[in-house]
């Protein structure tokens, strides 16, 4: 989708907060992004499908440059606010393009409170009252404010796996990004936790960019202004999500969403 | 937990109702019009009646959008898909009464008058249906809804008798045809009437009790 391309009358709330251009990813020789253009609107979710093997983790990862972890190279560009994201130092791009993977992962030795403030303290901030403040307020966006306030310095591990999911949330709002990448923050949750992360989603998107990848067309449906759909590292259509899922232009994308393939 | 979708849903009920608050009120002022021979009301109701379809297609979209971004089950499921058969119905309502009016335009310049036989009758009997049924989806009441459609044939064999005191009105007096085709053209729309606010009964009691009531059929979803 390039937001120049949607007619002006519609495109006077959109800001591109991260644009891609051209993007290729390659693991060693296997190619798995081919030539991808795509718009992120500000403060607005992005929900990217498609069937496995599609290139949907490795595209959400390009955007704060992780997937170079796991030894991936691309070609092409990614702008954010503007600026190339390969221009800037990783740890200061992760910063502000904050990740929740699948798998909650608070640190196992921490507590609560020191999970969330443990990005605060990598960045130097040492101030207690400051702490508690963002400590607080992160925990309060996540929506687990009220349930974990009275045991702070309780494991991170005691909470349960919603819980935990929504402390590496918090843990991720606490440093301030301005985008939030999100991958398949509920498959391994419970319906009703799964259904406090996507409501979670819907008031985070006030202040945040979202970018979602998941396996769960519902979830899409219910949870992003635009969908993005993958097939075989190509972007197939990205269009608003109400149209993605009442009138799709491309057959691809009509036979993956009404269960015809993938 | 409070979901996003409850909004989505009252908003939906909140239009349904503003809908039928539209239809109502354009069917009691259609009656009025044609009773009294009012030609300046009548023709505010002909002028009107878009009101009522740009809300059908409001609900058609909301309808549309809930089902393919929701996955709405039970009871969330069957207030979805009421709501569109119920507007539908608000809609042809809305039509009837424009037809009503366009009788009460044509009456009035008819010479000499017609008596008006059974169309009080029928109009109040409507009415109460129309008004019952409303306050039955409102309320979320299946023996309200019930008891609309228990009154159906009372409206039905009042239609049917106005075709041959029709006849017998023109027996006596010829001149009489052209008011006497409006007196069965208007209770031919009230009968309408009064079938839609029995399928708008028949889709609340759908919706609250989960029953499919048609055709004289009466059968529980599995």
């Amino acid at each position: 989708m390039d937001i120049q391309q949607i007619p002006k009358q519609q495109r006077t709330d959109l800001v591109e907060k991260m644009a891609v251009k051209n993007l290729n990813a390659f693991f060693g020789k296997t190619q798995a992004l081919i030539n991808v253009n795509l718009s992120i609107p500000t403060q607005k979710v992005l929900a990217i499908i498609g069937p496995s093997g599609c290139g949907k983790s490795t595209f959400l990862r390009s955007l704060n440059r992780m997937h170079e972890v796991a030894g991936g190279t691309m070609t092409g560009t990614i702008l954010l606010d503007g600026e190339d994201v390969y221009k800037s130092d990783p740890v200061v791009l992760r910063r502000r393009v904050g990740m929740v993977f699948q798998k909650a992962n608070p640190f196992p030795t921490m507590s609560i409170f020191d999970n969330v403030a443990a990005g605060l303290r990598l960045n130097g901030v040492r101030d207690k009252h400051i702490l508690e403040q963002v400590v607080e307020a992160s925990l309060t966006k996540a929506a687990l404010w009220d349930e974990v306030k009275d045991s702070l310095n309780k494991s991170g591990m005691s909470l349960s796996g919603g819980q935990q999911q929504r402390l590496c949330i918090a843990r991720t709002l606490a440093i301030d990004p301005e985008v939030v990448l999100m991958d398949e923050p509920a498959s391994a949750l419970d319906p009703i936790s799964t259904a406090k992360i996507e409501e979670l989603i819907y008031e985070l998107k006030k202040r945040y960019t979202i970018a979602i990848v998941t396996h769960n067309m519902q979830q899409a449906a219910r949870v992003s202004d635009y969908t993005a759909f993958f097939y075989v590292g190509q972007l197939i259509e990205v269009d608003e999500t109400k149209t993605m899922f009442t009138a799709p232009r491309q057959k691809k994308t009509e036979e993956y969403i009404t269960g015809r393939f993938g | 937990m409070e979901r996003r979708f409850e909004h989505e849903l009252e908003s939906l009920k909140t239009t349904l109702i503003r809908m039928g608050s539209i239809a109502e009120e354009s069917f009691k002022l259609s009656v009025t019009a044609f009773l009294s021979e009012d030609i300046q009301l009548a023709q505010r109701i002909v002028d009107s009646d878009g009101r009522i379809n740009a809300l059908e297609i409001e609900i058609d979209n909301s309808v549309m959008d809930m089902l393919a971004l929701q996955q709405p089950v039970a009871s969330d499921l069957r207030l979805i898909l009421s709501a569109q058969k119920i507007s539908n119905d608000l809609e042809r309502i809305g039509d009837h009464a424009v037809n009503i009016a366009q009788s009460a335009l044509t009456i009035a310049k008819t010479k000499p008058k017609e008596p008006l036989l059974e169309i009080p009758k029928m109009s109040e009997i409507a009415g109460s249906m129309l008004r019952d049924v409303l306050d039955s989806f409102i309320h979320l009441s299946p023996e309200l809804a019930r008891s609309v459609l228990e009154r159906d044939h009372l409206i039905d064999e009042l239609n049917r008798s106005m075709t041959s005191e029709v006849i017998v009105l023109l027996q006596k007096d010829r001149k009489l045809i052209e008011g006497g085709l409006e007196l069965i053209r208007v209770s031919r729309n009230l009968e309408r009437i009064g079938d839609l606010a029995t399928n708008i009964a028949e889709d609340v009691i759908f919706l609250t009790q989960a029953r499919i009531i048609k055709h004289n059929v009466e059968d529980k979803l599995p």
